[in-house]
């Protein structure tokens, strides 16, 4: 069940009760769920935990099953410490990160699905960096987490979050958009600005196709982790700096919802359209399966 | 959507589907076996069939079989461990009539010599449906305490049943029955929003013409 329906909705209870919207999701969320908030604040702890130790567990050598997944997050973390990145060290840390925690997932290693597994990277991707950089404290992610799960429980019940649904858009493209959230939580931002966040995230994504070779959950989701998060920080420094989206966040959902809808089977997880229906990607499954 | 669901699962990867799910499937067989299970036969169907072997499905259902959690990171080890906890198992394809994609039947063998039939579906975001049950049509999720009753088709079984549990002030959120044929077998599928402890299952197997009776917690 939805805490909230509408972001609207969140932001006036906000408005009402004078909660921060991180404390107003929690207490909102275990009132629904039966527990108290000391016990949702220890499970949402225990997330984080395992998002960092997923991070930490990381193994160059790791390939996954298929051999399509693996070593990439090790080739861009060289390349950003040997000074060699394009960005700089933030935006490498970035992007390497959110290649870690997929190709985790993809090398069945223990990953915290958000919102789902082959969006995993994204969020963390933004939190763990940003962590590092401004030395925020666990208390303050943990918050920035109840942040990005109020943002996604909005766009869970007006729209979806499932591939096989709606599309990418609505797996890394709603991960994008709670990361976006998080971090204008994190770096000061007002609720506003962290519902602007969500819906810039949400609009840079909006018709991405769920297409993966092979029916696998690594080509190209992998990648697109480090192209979400990377939307999230765009997102994120756009509406800091004061710049709305013209499109409320809610009118922006549902349209994703609406994409989604429109949207034929082949390019909804199925792995038949998209990226999945090359060539190479054929090729690739024959060998694979056999089939 | 619960917000532990959307920061959440913590799973073993890729596929809440193909992997989260199936772990779940495996071990809620090895729960209605009600011990430890010696020999397996999985025989996959559709999406699981297809792509299966790339998202870990078979390592995932195996985990499940040996008591295994969702997040438990030897998942891709299961092979190795059914061998040391001394479960053979086999793999195959089957095409199953009107099931779901990500579908599997399973037969296994417990040490005592109890056997299981079960077909079951991965329906997303790892949750599961176990859909047919020794050869009975079911439906149920697991996601709550569940009893599976099967008795001979007679009148006054169904009140028999819930009887025992309205006395022990267990509320039922959901009741299906299904049989075989008319005075045949039929089953009975309860699920309660409290726990169902063993010695209650045990008190409806002793109930004449109750033919069985397991209770599962929830997985």
């Amino acid at each position: 069940m939805a805490v909230f329906d509408s972001v609207t909705e969140l932001l006036a209870y906000c408005g009402n009760t004078s909660l921060p919207l991180w404390e107003a999701v929690m207490r909102c969320s275990a009132r629904e769920s039966g527990i108290s908030a000391e016990e949702s604040w220890e499970k949402m702890r225990g997330r984080l935990l395992v998002m960092e130790q997923a991070d930490a567990s990381y193994e160059p050598a790791l390939r996954s099953r298929s051999g399509l997944s693996g070593g990439d997050a090790e080739k861009m973390q060289r390349q950003f410490q040997s000074g060699g990145s394009i960005s700089g060290d933030f935006i490498g840390q970035i992007l390497s990160s959110a290649l870690r925690m997929s190709e985790c997932n993809a090398c069945m290693r223990r990953i915290v699905a958000a919102p789902t597994a082959g969006s995993c990277g994204v969020i963390p991707a933004v939190l763990l960096p940003y962590a590092r950089r401004f030395q925020t404290g666990e208390d303050e992610l943990v918050k920035a987490l109840y942040v990005a799960a109020g943002f996604g429980s909005v766009i869970a019940s007006r729209a979806s979050i499932s591939g096989a649904e709606a599309g990418c858009q609505a797996e890394v493209g709603s991960a994008s958009a709670m990361a976006a959230a998080a971090l204008v939580y994190l770096h000061g931002g007002r609720e506003e600005q962290m519902a602007n966040a969500a819906a810039i995230a949400l609009k840079n994504m909006m018709g991405l196709v769920c297409d993966p070779v092979a029916g696998l959950v690594e080509v190209p989701c992998v990648k697109r982790n480090a192209a979400g998060a990377m939307n999230a920080l765009t997102a994120a420094e756009l509406a800091l700096a004061g710049i709305e989206s013209r499109i409320p966040p809610d009118e922006v959902i549902d349209a994703m919802q609406a994409v989604g809808e429109m949207m034929p089977a082949a390019l909804r997880e199925t792995g038949e359209g998209g990226i999945a229906a090359s060539p190479t990607a054929i090729k690739f499954r024959q060998d694979f399966f056999g089939a | 959507m619960d917000i532990f669901d959307l920061i959440g699962p913590i799973m073993v990867g890729p596929s809440s589907s193909h992997t989260a799910g199936a772990v779940r499937i495996g071990l809620v067989g090895r729960r209605l076996l009600g011990e430890d299970p010696v020999q397996a036969q999985l025989l996959l169907h559709g999406s699981f069939a297809a792509t299966g072997r790339g998202h870990g499905t078979d390592r995932a259902l195996v985990a499940g079989l040996l008591g295994l959690a969702p997040d438990d990171g030897r998942i891709p080890d299961s092979f190795q461990l059914a061998g040391e906890q001394g479960l053979s198992f086999c793999f195959g394809t089957v095409s199953l009539r009107s099931a779901h994609p990500n579908s599997v039947q399973l037969t296994l063998d417990g040490k005592s010599g109890r056997r299981l039939q079960m077909t079951a579906a991965s329906i997303g975001g790892g949750r599961i449906q176990v859909r047919e049950l020794d050869g009975m049509p079911l439906c149920f999720s697991a996601e709550q305490p569940t009893l599976i009753v099967k008795n001979e088709d007679q009148p006054g079984s169904v009140a028999d049943v819930s009887r025992v549990l309205a006395r022990l002030g267990i509320n039922i959120a959901t009741f299906q029955v299904n049989r075989n044929s008319r005075g045949g077998e039929a089953v009975m599928v309860i699920e309660c929003d409290a726990p169902i402890l063993e010695q209650t299952a045990e008190h409806i197997r002793r109930i004449p013409g109750i033919l069985d009776a397991v209770s599962i917690k929830a997985v």
